[in-house]
């Protein structure tokens, strides 16, 4: 399998008047842990949103395992199993326990019997040591909690890749290890992930890129231990002086 | 002062008479259970009507779109008063002049019918309102998950939708139930229309009374529930994570 899972081609998109991606290219191979940084309003955000469907672009092209994302012909729902992704806000839907979190999508989208859905889903539970909170509501759990179900869940439908979007900025301090702990198992069982995030420890830790975006390009990409101590671009030699 | 004892004793006799009032409360029950079918079916058709105009707003078609719009602001503006007495003497007028017969409408299938095409455009701003209130990261997420804009809507955003709109539907309820009273203009054998009758025959009107002891007694328990669902369910489901 040599070919990327993600595969980005000069993509460009706009907000009205406001270009907020300016021309990105970038592969993603499998198993590969990409982590994406930059100031606010650089376009991280938009950019998973864009692979993942949910942003519409103007030019340029987005693959996903082969597969052109920007033709009208495609089935993005199809696509989108493939890709799972975590927001920042976690997103649970408030009207369902733990485990029904997992089990909807596997159920209503893929066909599963409720029993294996809620037997991968309880696995999963396991993985990201939550399975005592399986019949809990969202509203009951801790924001840490709620963002490893977030990450279960996605999990659930068995994607090829996984989107994560400043998943712990949300979060208070004490609770953004065990976030961060989920994901490092994920990133050594070789899960291929494009992660948006200000924890320079993760990108040290498992990161097998590190990207610095500003202003809707990428500035500056490289492997994440040489870069954090050696930035040659200034704009990414600033950023991370703020950041670590 | 004699007056006003006078007129103290006027009021009973002719408003609060005991005797009237025990006559006519047992009289006034059918009225009353066509009360509650005209309820029921207005109830059950108007949640079923706004629940789609709202969806049907979501659509991107903008002449669509609009044509909803146009609906809901046009029988939110229009009496139903009016409404009621175009359906059941103007569409009648129409039928019998062009033998379309089914146009012809009886009383209370008219009733359900003006009832229901006012309260599905107050329902529809109610749902509008409901489904934009759940976060927009809720179908997000669903559609992240591989869910199209149906099961999301499905599965996600209506389930939560409901809870938000349930106080607000409880006290159109409320409304609609003192709404049904209009229909008697129209001759609907219902609560009021039913009460005037018998108050002719008596030559009193005290029967009046009886129907309004009807509706109150009907409609207070129905205010208290709403008053419990809105402090229950009122401040909304409250969006996780926010
Ligand atoms: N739906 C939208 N409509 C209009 N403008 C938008 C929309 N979404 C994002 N933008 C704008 O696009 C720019 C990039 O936003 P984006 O969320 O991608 O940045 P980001 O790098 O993720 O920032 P942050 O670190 O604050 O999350 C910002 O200026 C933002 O205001
Ligand atoms: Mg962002």
């Amino acid at each position: 399998m040599d070919q990327p899972l993600i595969k980005l081609e000069g993509v460009h998109k706009r907000f009205g008047d406001l270009e907020v991606l300016r021309g990105i290219d970038l592969e993603v191979r499998r198993s590969e842990v990409v982590v994406v940084i930059g100031p606010s309003g650089s376009g991280k955000s938009t950019m998973l949103r864009c692979i993942n469907g949910l942003e519409p672009i103007h030019l340029g092209r987005i693959f996903i395992e082969g597969i052109d994302i920007t033709g009208s012909k495609t089935n993005i729902n199809q696509i989108r199993q493939k890709v799972g992704m975590v927001f920042q806000q976690f997103n649970l839907f408030p009207h369902k326990t733990a485990l029904e979190n997992l089990t909807l999508s596997p159920m209503k989208v893929q066909g599963k019997s409720q029993s294996v859905a809620e037997q991968i889903g309880q696995d999963l539970l396991a993985k990201v040591g939550l399975s005592e909170k399986a019949d809990e509501y969202p509203g009951t759990l801790s924001g840490g909690q709620q963002q490893r179900v977030a990450i279960a869940r996605a999990l659930a439908m068995q994607p090829d890749m996984m989107l994560f979007d400043e998943v712990t900025s949300a979060l208070d301090p004490e609770l953004v290890a065990d976030v961060l702990n989920v994901m490092k198992d994920l990133a050594r069982e070789g899960m291929t992930m494009v992660v948006v995030t200000h924890e320079m420890g993760f990108a040290r830790e498992v990161g097998s890129r590190l990207m610095f975006m500003d202003e809707g390009v990428i500035v500056e990409e490289g492997d994440p231990r040489v870069m954090i101590e050696n930035p040659s671009e200034e704009r990414t030699q600033k950023f991370l002086g703020m950041v670590l | 002062m004699d007056a006003i004892g006078q007129a103290f004793a006027d009021l009973e006799r002719y408003f609060f008479n005991i005797e009237i009032l025990r006559d006519t409360i047992p009289q006034l029950l059918p009225a009353l259970l066509v009360v509650f079918e005209i309820l029921f079916l207005s109830l059950l058709f108007s949640f079923i009507g706004g629940l789609t105009l709202a969806l049907t707003r979501l659509v991107p078609l903008r002449p669509l779109r609009w044509l909803v719009g146009a609906y809901v602001d046009f029988f939110r503006a229009l009496p139903l008063l009016l409404l009621l007495t175009y359906i059941y003497y103007g569409l009648g007028l129409f039928g019998s002049t062009t033998g379309l017969r089914f146009l012809i409408l009886d009383p209370i299938p008219a009733a359900i019918l003006g009832i229901t095409i006012t309260y599905s455009a107050y329902s529809a701003e109610i749902f509008r309102a409901g489904i934009s209130s759940v976060p927009h990261g809720q179908m997000e997420a669903a559609r992240s998950l591989g869910m199209n804009n149906y099961k999301a809507m499905l599965h996600v955003v209506l389930p939560q939708t409901m809870r938000i709109v349930v106080p607000p539907l409880t006290n159109e309820l409320i409304a609609m139930i003192k709404d049904t009273a209009l229909a008697s203009v129209i001759t609907t054998p219902e609560l009021l229309f039913r009460s005037r009758e018998i108050m002719g025959l008596k030559a009193n009107p005290t029967p009046l009374t009886a129907a309004a002891i009807l509706y109150v007694a009907f409609t207070l328990p129905l205010i208290r529930v709403a008053a419990r669902l809105e402090r229950r369910y009122g401040k909304g489901a409250r969006p996780v994570g926010m």
